[in-house]
């Protein structure tokens, strides 16, 4: 059976896939930084005169509808982007890892309760729990955070709330016990940093998974306003003239596809470490 | 017969629960439904006529007791915006969202079983590579995107359909299902990478166990001991994956919906959530609860199935 052997021979790959995904997220970010400071044209600046133009060396992707410069928007709707999720994973982390340590750790009825309504949530999609929050606070970036960080809780929780368990009864932890430790200590102080690896793994897998959501919410026009640019609002605008000027709906989706595969590439490497 | 009664009770215990922290979410919201339907200029005494008239005052338990019950009956109550019945708003889209899901659904399974296996029997070769490759763009693709350009390419420029152009069962069953073929494939495509990647693991896994070694000595063959040992063990975190991405492939389909302009649950959704329509939205959320929570449940008894030792923790 060669085929099964080769496949446990594959451990050099690993490295690889981290390698890619960093640098994938690296040279994303560097761009984003520079679009945060400085782009080629002002992303909401009309221009009659440059309606829908094609790829040049002045437009380097072409102009939208409005004539507004598709890669200076690119630039500022991946930032944006990237900020919800970082938002959006900044809560969800926080949150899950508070309720997933307590539930974990002390164990009984109180995490019976709330592991019953995780599973329900998280068995429910991100992007209609998102939609629903969005539902109650109305729509607009900032609620898109809130929303989606609500969302993206129940898997950390769970994620964390595992690994609590499996830490809680270990030697290091008894002996922490032992020399004084209060609980919250020994969560906080010792279990937490020991757990850092399958959390950073967790966290890319978030970061994937958000721009993604943010990419369907403001697809579906929850979330950035215009004239604001923001990738998945761009894709909606851009289907009027796929046929004309594709390019206006492939660079948004190129760039978010970019993103999310450095996010997942980063991920695997870092778990398969 | 104890484990699918023990699950049984589960089921409907998070049915309720469900359905009450939805009802409750909907009930706390800022913003009183009948000085939304009567407009801001109606005198307090009609605005107080018909809270009592659409049952607000009571205690929220109560609300809940009325609403769960007329729910089950099927009656989903009216909504606030257009003067009809839920039920008559959501009835003839539900399944248009339905058939979407279920073409992906099918989609998945025939794709990406096929596939696992294949990668995972001649692993660490070409066409193992090329796939592994291949499932993380794929994976990286949201689904709409997956959808503009099956319009792009397909649509406008093999004109295989006509983008936008949706045609109704009522009207003509294979046009509807010719054209629901190409939305479904932009919702099948990353879940069936991601299904052909914990197949191809979970195979790769089971082979270094001791009952394969075991299959092998008595004299079977990779075919053999493939098709009969270890698929069985393999499928099982397939499965559970499958039902997860079944919900999300709802929550999907809405979206996709959007880019191919069809008429289904997410157009009735986006509208009730611009309009602020919330017994429509508050229908369709319940009714996607349940439906992500008879399917959790239908996996958990389908384990039992494929691996007769699970029970009940």
């Amino acid at each position: 059976m060669p085929g099964f052997k080769a496949g446990i021979f594959m451990n050099h790959k690993k490295s690889k896939n981290f390698t890619a995904g960093a640098v994938l997220t690296g040279v994303m970010l560097l761009f984003v930084l520079a679009g945060a400071v400085w782009t080629p044209y002002d992303p909401e600046a009309m221009d009659k005169t440059a309606k829908l133009a094609g790829v040049s060396l002045s437009h380097l992707m072409g102009c939208d509808n409005f004539g507004r410069d598709i890669f200076s928007r690119v630039l500022k709707g991946s930032g944006t982007t990237l900020l919800v999720a970082a938002g959006t994973v900044g809560i969800g982390t926080v949150c899950g890892i508070f309720i997933g340590a307590l539930t974990g750790y002390f164990g009984g009825l109180v995490d019976e309760v709330f592991m019953r309504i995780n599973d329900v949530l998280f068995a429910f999609p991100s992007v209609l729990l998102g939609l629903v929050v969005i539902s109650l606070l109305g729509s607009g970036n900032f609620n898109v955070v809130i929303a989606l960080g609500i969302a993206f809780v129940p898997s950390f929780a769970r994620i964390v709330r595992g690994e609590f368990i499996r830490c809680k009864n270990m030697d290091y932890v008894r002996s922490a016990r032992l020399a004084g430790a209060g609980h919250l200590r020994v969560m906080f102080v010792h279990i937490l940093p020991n757990i850092t690896t399958v959390l950073l793994s967790s966290v890319m897998i978030g970061f994937n998974n958000a721009v993604l959501a943010e990419a369907g919410m403001s697809y579906l026009g929850i979330g950035t306003q215009p004239p604001h640019a923001s990738l998945g609002r761009m894709l909606s605008d851009a289907q009027t003239y796929l046929f004309s000027s594709p390019g206006y709906a492939l660079f948004p989706g190129l760039a978010l596809i970019w993103m999310v595969l450095g996010f997942s590439l980063l991920a695997e490497g870092l778990k398969e470490n | 017969m104890k484990y699918f009664l023990k699950k049984t009770a589960g089921l409907l215990a998070t049915l309720l629960a469900v359905s009450f922290l939805v009802f409750a979410a909907f009930a706390v919201i800022p913003g009183d439904p009948a000085t939304a339907m009567l407009g801001t200029e109606a005198t307090p005494a009609r605005v107080e006529a018909l809270r009592e008239e659409l049952g607000l005052n009571a205690p929220l338990l109560v609300r809940y007791l009325r609403w769960i019950g007329d729910f089950l009956r099927g009656d989903f109550g009216n909504s606030y915006r257009y003067n009809m019945s839920v039920m008559s708003m959501i009835g003839d889209k539900l399944p248009v969202t339905l058939t979407l899901t279920a073409i992906s659904f099918v989609l998945i399974v025939v794709i990406s079983i096929p596939l696992g296996v294949a990668c995972a029997r001649y692993a660490g070769g070409m066409l193992d590579h090329a796939i592994v490759v291949a499932n993380q763009i794929i994976m990286a693709v949201p689904a709409f995107f997956s959808g503009i350009l099956i319009t792009l390419v397909f649509g406008l420029i093999l004109h295989l359909f006509v983008p936008g152009g949706y045609v109704s069962w009522q009207q003509d069953r294979l046009a509807f299902l010719g054209y629901m073929i190409f939305p479904s494939i932009a919702i099948a495509l990353p879940k069936s990478a991601m299904a052909v990647k914990l197949l191809r693991t979970s195979i790769l896994s089971e082979m270094k166990l001791d009952y394969v070694r075991t299959a092998y000595s008595r004299g079977n063959g990779t075919r053999a001991v493939l098709y009969r040992h270890v698929l069985r063990n393999a499928l099982i975190p397939v499965i559970t994956f499958l039902g997860m991405a079944l919900a999300d492939m709802v929550a999907g389909s809405i979206i996709v919906e959007q880019v191919f302009n069809i008429p289904g649950l997410g157009r009735i959704l986006l509208t009730s959530i611009s309009n602020r329509d919330y017994p429509v939205v508050q229908a369709i959320i319940v009714c996607i609860a349940f439906l992500v929570i008879a399917v959790n449940f239908l996996v958990d008894l389908l384990y039992k199935a494929v691996d007769p030792r699970i029970t009940l923790d």
